[in-house]
């Protein structure tokens, strides 16, 4: 039966690839074959016709394809590249054995030669494999299109019936349908399992408290910049539109004090600060403000010195340097806390106190 | 001698020929221009310096900053601005401003370094300001990149990225990335806080902590990229771009070419050269 | 191998091998089954694959990094090859990050494999789950199949994101600063997960050996046997098919198994972890290095997480601020709405959608031939919708990369984003609907006209008219397979006037509305008045309104008796 009957296509039968139906069952035994009622995808002979034992050319896939010489140019592209493959693969060795990572040089530029030696190595050798499979699946093996019946999912009715009542006699036998003392003693014996879990991960952690409420600052903590440690006075800090990261004296290796303490300080023009930051906590227009964005934690640290907007970068919450880091844009939910600082006997910017609210995230308990 | 002119009709002749004029022309243009980069500490106040800028600055820059460098609604007084802030804003070109954007960008210098020596002087003569950094402070001999990380990382990187790679800022305009300003113009942004950026004065970041982080800066950006291209230093933006135009384009085509129809399938024809 | 009767038989020794192995198994017939199993053709059936095989090499390139890798908090300062963090103070966790990227060989290769693999998986996992629904391949049987791979979505993204926090980098370390800010606004329990997650306040010690347990154990095991389960299904159930000549839903026609789908597939994990090699020798990705280590006080502008968490950051940009605060207590709705309400309704709508579809189709047949999405014109639209929300979610995401790259002011961006997260999926979803039903229109035409060929020819009376050729029986068999509708026409009366049970009430009503709009489609008939090729009059197929296309032996069947149009 010709598979195409379209005007455009005039090809003879044997030039279309192989058409055969598997899952019907058949109609005599064969070598390949295994008889067997209701077996969707058993059976299956081809219309090269039906045979016994010993009966020649009984197969489903045909041995060979039907252009041989193209086949084995094919075969001849296919072996090169599994050559090439090959010589791929001991590329990877050779380079791994030779080029070494350190002790000669830019140990950046030692690790990208070996880098790109290994990955191409690497991948020459897998896509030189792929692409030989491949062409031997396309080129070298005969075409083939093969049925496959579905069997139907759904269990035969018997075998559902059977099952159910299997399913039933196992319920009387096992009692629990007749007696609820049992069956509700033992569900309630089984519950604990489910709520064993809560009860051994209460270690995980220290319960929460009041900890997130206060931070490190206290009256006389000294600010210092980040990274140098170093204490720093009005008057180094005097450049209208300076910004720097502070932290607290004694915390600056303390990454969760940080995480909460961290603050900016910013120089301001005379004159530029107003209602609602708080003058009486700020210090020759030197306002300090938390860096922890109180939408979801970020250090919100970029500060445009034209515009006095403190921006976080992971949302784009902004906050106005001049009015009390209040919220101008974004998902942020309450200004950025002010710290109060004023100086100490020595000149250098120190806390007045801890931060009059929690800094950071809303929480449930923050109120 | 006559083992050169013996050649001289050889075909290579001509390509060596080329080749020694090439060099020649070049040592000499290297000879005259010097090295790239100003060697001078610009602030210098010698009368003639500050004339020759104050002709500078009546011509190009007084229409907009005002006469007296006053400033005018176009442009803010420069009073005080200090030198090292034009040698910074002329340097890099931002100065002349071409358009008004929200942004002035970088872009080809109009002035000879010696031209902007001048102006500087002229506009440090009125009011004073942060000075020219000079060689000693500009040089990263000695600096200690791990703390220049830190200092980078806590006070220029939420703006200009991790790897200097730039980035954005309200209304339009963006903090540009670092790939191209020498030494000096990084220690001198530092120092004047250009446009919207903040200032970090000599008495918060000394010296030396300017020179560590400009250190780390010049060593990032001169970096290799050992795992391949660096995609831009911006992060999962284009790796995510590139695992799916690339990793998932690739993937998919191959695909199509796996299961394609054999071209017998589709024409039905056998042929023997394909 | 020998041959008799010029065919291979079985060498001695393996056939002996093979026996003491059925002996002892039984496997002779079901293995015969296995290795004669048909495989279905098309393209778009090795996207599961992809997602399969990543999942494979990063559990190789991850056994390796674990050799390597020291899930520890414990500060060290840095001496090591890198000389550029000389001193710099970190966790161990990143200093045995660069060890591996600078001080072990092939250690930077294996890395960028492994995080190439991640991302590669979940873009796989994507495209495979918006081919399975546009081409309906969910539905019964595969139901279950489906809310698996709904599952395996949503672990691969916590897998993902865990793994990719554990080098304790500023950029990862940013990202898990997010999430204990995303947990400290849950209402009630929120401040008890954060510290039980983190032992305590963030960072804390604790979090990076415990993201490695559950990032190397628990999940990769929960993925195997979820893997498993559904490939298992996928097997038993045998695969969909593409419509086409003699496919129906009562075969499976392809390729057998042995020997032709086994090297093909073999050839497909090769080109996944070439392509992944070569990704990773040419393409950098997390340069861990660059970035410098986490610490609380800084960040980098462009903070990203990785894609397929990217729908997540953009959801947190772009909601407004709404907290309350009632009686001492804060409900942060700015928070915990975009980071879990919305991706529970993602997830959840998305695992429930094949028995929101049976429920507004009333189809419940099995469907083995998968649709092509024209002919489910409004489950086509939904997923567009879906598809749209999610993009404009992700792109909001990136949108500080977007506004410095293509100079869009910082603001507009996520005020464009926020109303288009509305807009957006309406229009598309309208004009979706109607490209689909015009592509309908389309098919329908071809069957009665034919293929355009382009050839244009002039008759004798100077009219031009374009030379049409036949469909073949392959290309008329794709456009006729659409499936027949399952439920008798919406407003079905009985002989009496009275409506069916199921259909009366407000939900009935409200049913048998949504049916009819999911049932929407444009037939396949010849209009009324009947034609062959190259009539002069232009028309249209009739709209589908109740009418219902069919499946059919030919282009010309039609079984629906209210226009009394003929078929031939």
């Amino acid at each position: 039966m010709s598979d195409n009957d379209s005007d455009l296509e005039n090809t003879p039968e044997e030039r279309q690839p192989p058409h055969r139906v598997i899952g019907t069952p058949p109609p005599v035994r064969g070598l390949l074959t295994e008889p067997g009622p209701g077996e969707g995808d058993g059976g299956g002979i081809g219309p090269y016709g039906p045979g016994g034992p010993g009966a020649p050319e009984l197969r489903e896939l045909p041995a060979d394809p039907p252009n041989p010489v193209s086949a084995r140019n094919w075969e001849r592209v296919a072996a090169a590249l599994f050559l090439i493959s090959l010589l791929a693969s001991c590329g990877f060795v050779a380079a791994y054995v030779a080029l070494e990572l350190h002790d000669r040089g830019d140990v950046v530029d030692a690790a990208l030669r070996s880098n790109l030696a290994l990955g191409s190595a690497m991948s020459l050798a897998f896509l030189a494999v792929a692409v030989g499979m491949v062409i031997w699946v396309r080129s070298i093996m005969p075409p083939v299109e093969l049925t496959e019946e579905r069997h139907p999912l759904a269990s035969a009715p018997e075998d559902r019936a059977a099952f159910a009542e299997t399913f039933v006699e196992g319920a009387e036998a096992s009692q629990i349908t007749k007696r609820p003392l049992l069956r509700r003693t033992l569900i309630a014996a089984t519950v604990p399992v489910a709520l064993a879990p809560l009860v051994l991960l209460r270690d995980l952690g220290p319960l929460p408290g009041t900890t997130l409420r206060h931070t490190a600052w206290k009256k006389g903590t000294r600010l210092l910049v980040y990274a140098t440690n170093r204490p720093i006075t009005p008057a180094d800090f005097g450049s209208e539109g300076g910004m720097i990261t502070v932290v607290p004296e004694g915390y600056q290796d303390n990454d969760e004090e940080l995480a909460k303490s961290t603050a900016i300080i910013i120089k301001m023009a005379p004159g530029q600060l107003e209602a609602p930051t708080n003058l009486n906590w700020t210090v020759d227009n030197i306002v300090a403000y938390s860096k922890i964005c109180t939408h979801v934690g970020c250090p919100a640290a970029l500060y445009e010195q034209t515009t006095h907007r403190i921006l976080c970068p992971c949302h784009q919450s902004t906050f106005d340097a001049t009015k009390g880091a209040q919220v101008i844009f974004g998902p942020a939910p309450r200004p950025l806390p002010q710290l109060p600082i004023t100086t100490n006997a020595q000149g250098y910017l120190v806390a007045q106190s801890d931060f009059h609210e929690p800094v950071g995230p809303s929480f449930w308990e923050r109120g | 001698m006559r083992w050169i002119t013996a050649r001289r009709r050889r075909p290579l002749f001509g390509y060596a020929a080329v080749l020694l004029a090439l060099v020649a022309v070049g040592m000499l243009y290297a000879a005259v221009t010097g090295l790239g980069g100003s060697a001078s500490a610009g602030s210098g106040s010698s009368a003639p310096l500050i004339t020759q800028g104050k002709n500078l600055f009546a011509v190009s820059c007084a229409s907009c900053h005002g006469a007296y460098a006053q400033g005018t609604e176009r442009a803010p007084s420069l009073i005080g601005a200090g030198a090292a802030a034009v040698d910074f804003q002329l340097s890099t070109g931002r100065m002349p401003l071409k358009e008004a954007n929200a942004e002035a960008p970088r872009k080809p210098p109009v002035y000879t370094q010696e031209e902007i020596d001048a102006i500087a002087a002229y506009v440090a003569s009125l009011g004073g300001g942060p000075a020219i950094p000079g060689d000693q402070q500009a040089s990263t001999v000695g600096a200690d990149t791990g703390l220049g990380q830190s200092l980078f990382n806590a006070n220029c990187a939420q703006c200009h990225n991790y790897a200097g790679a730039g980035g954005a800022l309200t209304d339009g305009k963006y903090a540009p990335p670092l790939t191209q300003a020498t030494n000096r113009q990084i220690y001198e942004a530092m120092l004047t806080g250009p446009e919207a950026m903040p200032v970090f004065n000599d008495s918060t970041l000394t010296p030396a902590d300017k020179r560590d982080i400009i250190a780390y800066v010049t060593q990032t950006r001169a970096e290799a990229n050992p795992g391949g291209f660096s995609l831009g230093r911006i992060g999962p933006t284009t790796e995510g771009l590139i695992a799916w135009l690339g990793g998932i384009g690739a993937l998919v085509l191959a695909a199509m070419w796996i299961t394609a129809k054999r071209r017998e399938e589709r024409t039905g024809e056998i042929t023997d050269n394909r | 191998m020998s041959t008799s009767n010029g065919r291979l038989t079985i060498p001695k020794t393996l056939a002996k091998q093979g026996a003491e192995l059925d002996d002892r198994f039984r496997a002779a017939k079901g293995l015969r089954t296995l290795l004669r199993k048909v495989f279905p053709d098309h393209w778009t059936f090795l996207l599961g694959e992809i997602a399969l095989y990543s999942f494979i090499i990063l559990i190789l390139t991850g056994i390796f990094l674990t050799l390597f890798f020291n899930p520890s908090m414990t500060e060290v300062v840095y001496h090591g090859s890198y000389t550029k963090l000389n001193g710099v103070r970190m966790s161990e966790a990143y200093q045995s990050t660069l060890r591996i990227s600078f001080d072990v060989r092939g250690g930077l290769l294996m890395r960028q494999i492994h995080h190439w693999a991640a991302d590669v998986f979940l873009a796989a996992i994507i495209c495979h789950l918006l081919r399975i629904f546009f081409t309906g391949a969910y539905r019964k049987p595969r139901e279950t199949n489906w809310i698996i791979g709904v599952t395996m979505f949503a672990l691969g993204i916590l897998e993902g994101f865990l793994g990719y926090s554990m080098p304790d980098d500023l950029l990862s370390g940013t990202g898990v600063r997010i999430a204990e800010g995303v947990l400290l606004g849950i209402p009630v329990v929120g401040t008890y997960l954060s510290f039980f997650l983190f032992g305590g306040q963030f960072p804390g010690t604790d979090f990076v050996v415990r993201f490695y347990i559950i990032h190397v154990l628990l999940i990769p095991g929960l993925l195997l046997a979820l893997i498993s389960a559904h490939l298992f299904l996928m097997v038993h159930q045998k695969h969909t098919q593409m419509p086409g000549k003699g496919r129906t839903d009562g075969n499976v026609v392809g390729q057998p198994m042995y020997p032709y789908f086994m090297v093909k597939t073999g050839a497909f994990f090769f080109f996944v972890f070439g392509v992944l090699a070569l990704l990773a020798t040419f393409a950098q990705i997390n340069p861990i290095w660059q970035v410098g280590p986490y610490t609380p006080t800084a960040i980098s502008a462009g903070s990203q997480p990785d894609f397929y968490m990217g729908f997540l950051e953009g959801a947190l940009r772009m909601f407004p601020s709404w907290t309350w605060d009632i009686g001492g207590h804060t409900i942060a709705w700015n928070v915990f709405v975009p980071a879990l309400v919305v991706p529970g309704i993602i997830f959840t709508a998305l695992g429930l959608w094949p028995f929101l579809e049976r429920w507004a189709t009333g189809d419940h047949a099995y469907h083995h031939v998968n649709d092509r999405p024209r002919n489910a014109p409004t489950r086509t639209a939904f997923g567009m919708a879906g598809v749209t929300i999610y993009g404009i979610l992700w792109l909001e995401g990136a949108n500080d990369i977007v506004a410095v790259h293509l100079q869009i002011p910082l603001y507009l961006t996520t005020e464009i984003a926020r109303w288009a997260v509305f807009i957006g999926p309406v229009i598309v979803f309208w004009a979706t609907r109607r490209i689909c039903l015009g592509l309908q229109r389309r098919d329908a035409q071809m069957l009665t006209h034919g293929v355009e060929t382009g050839i244009i020819s002039q008759l004798p009376n100077g009219a031009f008219v374009e030379a049409e050729r036949p469909l073949t029986e392959d290309e008329a068999a794709v456009l006729i397979a659409k499936p027949p509708a399952a439920l008798p026409a919406a407003r079905a009366v009985d002989e009496n006037g009275v409506p069916e049970p199921a259909l009366r009430g407000v939900r009935g009503r409200l049913q048998a509305r949504v049916h009819e709009y999911f049932a929407e489609g444009i037939s396949l008939a010849p209009p009324a008045n009947g034609h062959g090729n190259g009539h002069g009059d232009g028309h249209a197929a009739i709209e589908g309104d109740g009418e219902r296309a069919t499946v059919g032996g030919g282009p010309a069947e039609v079984a629906d008796g209210r226009t009394g149009e003929g078929g031939e």
